[in-house]
């Protein structure tokens, strides 16, 4: 890297790339070859940056100029104005939206000052197609550490010392996991990585394998010399094509240098790594079902035990980690378990990654301590919620967790305190919501992906789940009874405790922990048809002001169910109970005497009369 | 042994020993729903999915299904406290909401495990209504899928993956569309099924179904212009009864006939006597093929297989389409019968063929795809026209209000109702080649055989070896009951590598008396075990047990066959098998 005085770094994850961050890039090294520049400063194509808000990225370096919504068309300016006269283009630079100022140095961007990067420390630095970029950066030093200095149960009880803990979901100790698999003997043993990340709005697993694919590699090869393995697997869904693109390559440079394959860096240890594709059945994220899924079985998990670590994949002992879980091993084992472990709180080590998204400012991927409140996150890293807007609730786990409320801000995150709080760590989706959204609403949606990816094995989840979305679609329609809310409570607790996986045990959270924390939501729906944020179309009322209406009676005229009644020159009322909101009235008025409005018009008396009497 | 607590009970079981066995060694009984098992047989299907066996299990964060979960020293159970009894209630509630209650006019009703449990459970209200799940009916000629009436309890794939290994069934679509279907949601008749029926046997609900075909029955019956004639298979007289609450493995021989001639057929046979007649085409071709292969003729392949069992024909011609001149040519029973009543026996009474209606009982529902198939037609006339089932029957006579219990016993009419020991023991599996050995052993050595019961070939393990010895010449025998372990014996058969003689297939496990079309057994194999025993105790009871003595076969050779394998014989008696493709053909809509 060295020959080159100015690197530019365009981000190549998928959220740039589809917002023409290639063309970027090409533009990029056409104009510098055009001012014949190509030997001074070089273009990278790197992993994702995280800030994708703000999509396409490019990074200068030396100077850590964040140029931010690159065009292709700005490719000219920025080699004329940055690179050849040394001058920021200031409307390409990121603006803090309180002080409004531009920040030249990505270091002072509130978006990275509080971020600890771990598992990404590679993405948006390194050019993910090339290995020795990755190779500079230290990559598959710790695999040569590992398989040099340290025993595999010196190497796994390193990892045990460090304290991480899987970064699927569920928080298992990694380091038990692996003794637990290297415990059992076998004549073959596998090595799964799980790359079926499935949770909405969820990332992190892609940007890792899309930024840095060799620190996933080179993680699975230590695992593989720590339980006895010599054959390891990516379970990666299909639909990410750039990822696997990348892991391809990635693998097949490895080979090439000998870092995947037989007797890898002249040790007595042969590993190689091949991938296998998901179909997006999120199900298959659960680890019996994605050795299911793997072994051409119907994607469905099976009860456990046996765990995957005595019998997996093909009947051997099989050890699942997530991609991020992985994508931290060379760091620890090159840093050392205290380093690790000083970082986060007593029961939760490291870092975690989060995809933020919703109605939050800097929409993107971010990695943080553990123990970072959320306030940290959503105010300080995530700039706020957006619009000035009101926060409400950030939901937390993916479609398996729950939502998380003001009061709930300062709680510290780690694994422990979130479950406590109702909701759960999950794979680090996170999702802000404002005023403007309903909650119950929220839960219907939640449980719709839910019902959309159950796999139909259990009863409590094909049919409960179903119910419960029924159900919230009742409520949301105005037609929910307080009987109704019963059954949500009821119904939940038992698909938690009947279900047969991780994603039955878990569907129900979205409505239990909104009913817990959102119960005037419920009620006000239920008893006063009432939908505060004005989101449940259902719960609108088209209603005609007295004051305003001149009784022209073309609403009336224009009303397919009659709907509308009143006398000429009078003002005209709707009968709630015979519109189907068809919004044909308010189009007709010429005097904007009709609204929409969230509170149900109780009407009087003698205005009552008259609909009856019409 | 390990200690539990269940349910405040002190219970020692064996390590490995499920929480559900250990309750149920302890007397405490757990409600089960998709569970099934066939003890002793090693079938067992426990996908865990109903969940209505949870119970909970003292430091488990959720509730364990108990028909899954190992019991561990030192557990504490409890099967029904409110969070347990809770918990199950609104599972089962849930799955009726998603059934159709139309309980009144199924199939199952009355038999419906479903329905059982609502019973069991009072169910009074149902809470959770909402969608159901629809899906297209498919009727196939033995086998009706109402799909609606599927609760996901995946027997009937266990039974036709794991046991049966066809390969037909298989759980589609996901989430509260899912359900088990042929692939793609092709038609069972497209679809490499045998119409074996395990899948019926095994159906909790009324999703799986037997193609009825009573009223066409009745229409006959009812029809001046024709003469039914009714034959009945070995295994149905021995679980007939149970239908009409008698212990399983009683004999109804005699009340079945009397209630055959009430039902108004007019002539009540039995297949019996077509087994008997089976024993000569297939006993010979054993023997003449034996004899040129001990001539070192090269072109005769060995072993040769039975081809009594539809479902076994069905299965070999799917899956081991190379192989179709290994397997006996000769016809089934039911379709030697149906060859006969509608030849030698029409021409006897003077009745034409299209005035004959031939009806048959059978513990089976392949033979209601059988009877269909083309090569068993006269100009489109079938030999054999209706086969309906054992609970078939058993609801047809119920219906004609016929007090089956106290019906006096009544005979098989003459000459097609006579029949020999060695034609009963076709029920049971091994009973075919027992009877072979019988007619086989005399006719090869012509010596008279003293014992006739070959115990070697008795019992209910699924792959069975053994060697008779036939005055010297020592005969490999194999049987297999089940088409999992049926394939095995085949897979060696194609490899060059089997060392039989003869095999026997049977497609159901136990033979026939397990058919597809017997009363449920509801995994209770003891109920196989006693109609095993009462076949072969029909068989003690006869006064001729080989076949080759049956004076009313003897008669049909002299009168109208000429000898076993004369040419007539052959174009009657005798078929031949056809490769079905076992690939799937997408439509291009």
């Amino acid at each position: 890297m060295s020959r080159y005085k100015i690197h530019l770094l365009v981000c190549g994850g998928t959220g740039c790339h589809s917002s023409e961050s290639n063309l970027v890039y090409e533009m990029l090294r056409d104009e510098l070859e055009r001012k014949g520049l190509e030997k001074d400063v070089q273009v990278i194509r790197t992993g994702c940056f995280g800030f994708c808000e703000k999509g396409p990225i490019l990074k200068i370096l030396p100077d850590n100029t964040f140029y931010t919504q690159v065009k292709p068309s700005d490719a000219k300016e920025i080699i004329d104005e940055h690179i050849i006269k040394g001058r920021r283009v200031y409307r390409l630079l990121y603006t803090d939206p309180e002080t409004e100022e531009h920040v030249p140095d990505s270091k002072q961007m509130d978006f990275y000052k509080k971020q600890l990067r771990i598992a990404l420390r590679n993405c948006g630095t390194i050019d993910p197609e090339n290995i020795d970029e990755s190779i500079a950066r230290d990559a598959y030093q710790a695999l040569g550490k590992a398989l040099t200095e340290y025993t595999p149960s010196e190497t796994i009880d390193l990892i045990k010392r460090s304290g991480l803990r899987g970064r699927g979901g569920a928080g298992f100790p990694t380091g038990l996991k692996w003794e637990i698999a290297a415990k059992n003997n076998a004549d073959r043993k596998y090595v799964v990585c799980n790359a079926d990340e499935g949770d909405p709005g969820a990332f992190m697993d892609r940007s890792i394998l899309e930024g840095d694919p060799h620190s996933v590699l080179e993680a699975m090869a230590i695992c593989g010399y720590c339980i006895g393995a010599t054959k390891g697997l990516i379970y990666i869904r299909a639909e990410y094509p750039l990822a696997i693109k990348r892991l391809k390559i990635a693998i097949a440079q490895a080979q090439e240098y000998g870092l995947l394959g037989e007797h890898i860096l002249g040790a007595d240890f042969s590993f190689d790594v091949t991938l296998r594709y998901g179909a997006g059945a999120f199900v298959c994220g659960e680890e019996t079902a994605l050795i299911h899924s793997m072994e051409g079985k119907r994607g469905e998990p099976s009860n456990k035990p046996p765990f995957p670590a005595q019998s997996g994949y093909l009947g051997k002992p099989t050890n699942v980690n997530n991609v991020e879980t992985l994508a931290n091993i060379p760091a620890i084992i090159l840093k050392g378990a205290e380093w690790f472990s000083s970082i986060g709180t007593e029961r939760s080590k490291g870092t975690k990654v989060f995809a933020l998204a919703g109605k939050i400012n800097n929409v993107g991927l971010i990695e943080v301590p553990m123990g970072i409140t959320l306030r940290e996150i959503i105010y300080e890293i995530g700039g706020g919620v957006k619009n000035g807007k009101k926060f409400k609730a950030v939901q937390t786990g993916g479609p398996s967790g729950g939502c998380l409320t003001e009061k709930h801000l300062d709680t510290p995150i780690d694994y422990e305190s979130l479950t406590a709080a109702g909701s759960m760590m999950g794979s680090g989706g996170m999702i802000v919501l404002d005023e403007d959204d309903c909650m119950v609403s929220v839960a219907k949606f939640y449980l719709g992906f839910i019902v959309d990816e159950s796999c139909g094995k259990c009863a409590p989840c094909r049919i409960g789940n179903k119910r419960l979305h029924e159900t919230l679609g009742k409520i949301t329609a105005g037609k929910g009874t307080q009987d109704d809310i019963e059954k949500l409570r009821n119904l939940g607790s038992v698909i938690k405790d009947a279900s047969l996986c991780g994603l039955g045990q878990t569907s129900p959270n979205p409505v239990l922990s909104t009913l817990d924390n959102f119960m005037e939501e419920y009620l006000e729906h239920v008893h006063d048809k009432k939908c505060r944020s004005g989101r449940c179309r259902d719960l609108l009322y088209y209603v005609i002001s007295k004051e305003d209406c001149i009784g022209c009676m073309a609403c009336k005229r224009v009303c397919p169910t009659h709907a509308i009644s009143g006398e000429k020159k009078e003002a005209h009322v709707i009968n709630q109970d015979v519109c189907i909101k068809c919004g044909a009235c308010m189009e007709k008025c010429q005097f904007d005497a009709i609204s929409l409005m969230n509170d149900y018009p109780r009407v009087s008396a003698t205005a009552a009369q008259t609909i009856t009497e019409s | 042994m390990i200690e539990l607590t269940i349910d405040n009970k002190k219970v020692w079981v064996e390590e490995g020993t499920t929480i559900l066995k250990a309750a149920r060694n302890a007397g405490v009984e757990i409600p089960t729903l998709c569970h099934f098992e066939l003890c002793g047989m090693g079938i067992e299907s426990k996908p865990g999915g109903c969940r209505i066996c949870v119970v909970e299990v003292e430091g488990r964060r959720t509730l364990a299904p108990s028909c899954m979960t190992e019991a561990q020293h030192g557990m504490v159970i409890h099967t029904h406290n409110t969070r347990v009894l809770n918990a199950r209630t609104t599972v089962l509630k849930l799955i009726i909401s998603d059934h159709p209650l139309d309980c009144l006019v199924c199939a199952k009703s009355g038999q419906c495990e479903l329905q059982n449990l609502a019973v069991q459970f009072g169910i009074r209200s149902q809470p959770y209504e909402g969608e159901q799940s629809r899906y297209r009916k498919d009727t196939s000629p033995s086998i009706i899928r109402n799909m609606d009436k599927c609760i996901m309890c995946r027997r009937c794939e266990m039974m036709c993956n794991e046991v049966q290994t066809v390969g037909a069934l298989a759980a589609v679509n996901r989430g509260f569309m899912s359900v088990v279907a042929p692939a793609f949601e092709m038609n069972l008749e497209d679809s490499p099924c045998t119409y074996c029926g395990q899948c019926v046997s095994v159906c909790p609900t009324g999703a799986l179904t037997e193609a009825d075909h009573t009223n066409e029955v009745i229409r006959a019956l009812s029809d001046p212009a024709k003469t039914v004639v009714v034959q009945t298979a070995p295994a149905v007289r021995a679980a007939l009864g149970e239908e009409f609450g008698l212990p399983p493995g009683t004999l109804v021989t005699g009340k079945m006939a009397t209630a055959l001639r009430e039902l108004g057929f007019d002539y009540v046979f039995d297949t019996d006597f077509s087994a008997d007649l089976t024993i000569m085409e297939e006993g010979t071709e054993l023997l003449q093929r034996l004899q040129r292969h001990l001539a070192g003729d090269p072109d005769v392949r060995l072993p040769i297989l039975t081809s009594c069992c539809p479902g076994w024909v069905n299965f070999f011609e799917h899956n081991f389409p190379d192989l179709l001149d290994v397997p006996s040519t000769a016809k089934s029973p039911q379709q030697m019968f149906g060859a006969i009543a509608k030849s030698y026996f029409a021409e006897k009474i003077g009745v034409s063929r299209k005035d004959m209606i031939v009806v048959s009982i059978m513990p089976c529902l392949a033979k209601k795809y059988e009877c269909q198939r083309n090569e068993f037609k006269v100009d489109g006339n079938p030999d054999v026209d209706y086969s309906i089932s054992t609970r078939e029957l058993a609801a047809f006579i119920k219906q004609a209000n016929i007090d089956f219990l106290n019906l006096p016993d009544g005979d098989f009419d003459d000459p097609l109702g006579e029949s020999s020991g060695a034609a009963v023991i076709f029920g049971n599996t091994g009973g075919v080649i027992e009877a072979a050995c019988r007619t086989a052993y005399e006719l090869y050595t012509g010596k008279t055989l003293e014992k006739v019961d070959f115990h070697v070939l008795r019992g209910m393990e699924g792959i069975r070896s053994a060697t008779v010895d036939f005055d010297g010449l020592q005969l490999n025998i194999g049987i297999a009951h089940g088409l999992g372990n049926a394939r095995k014996l085949l897979d060696e058969v194609k490899a060059g590598k089997s060392h039989y003689h003869a095999i026997e297939i049977m497609a159901c496990p136990g033979g026939c008396i397990g058919g597809g079309g017997q009363p449920f057994h509801h995994g209770n194999s003891e109920i196989l075990n006693k109609r095993v025993a009462a076949i072969y105790t029909e068989d003690k009871r006869k006064e001729i047990r080989k076949s080759h003595e049956n004076p009313s076969i003897v008669r049909l050779y002299g009168e109208y066959l000429g000898k076993p394998g004369s040419h007539k014989a052959h174009s009657l008696l005798h078929t031949e098998y056809f490769p079905k493709s076992n690939e799937v053909w997408l439509m291009s809509q």
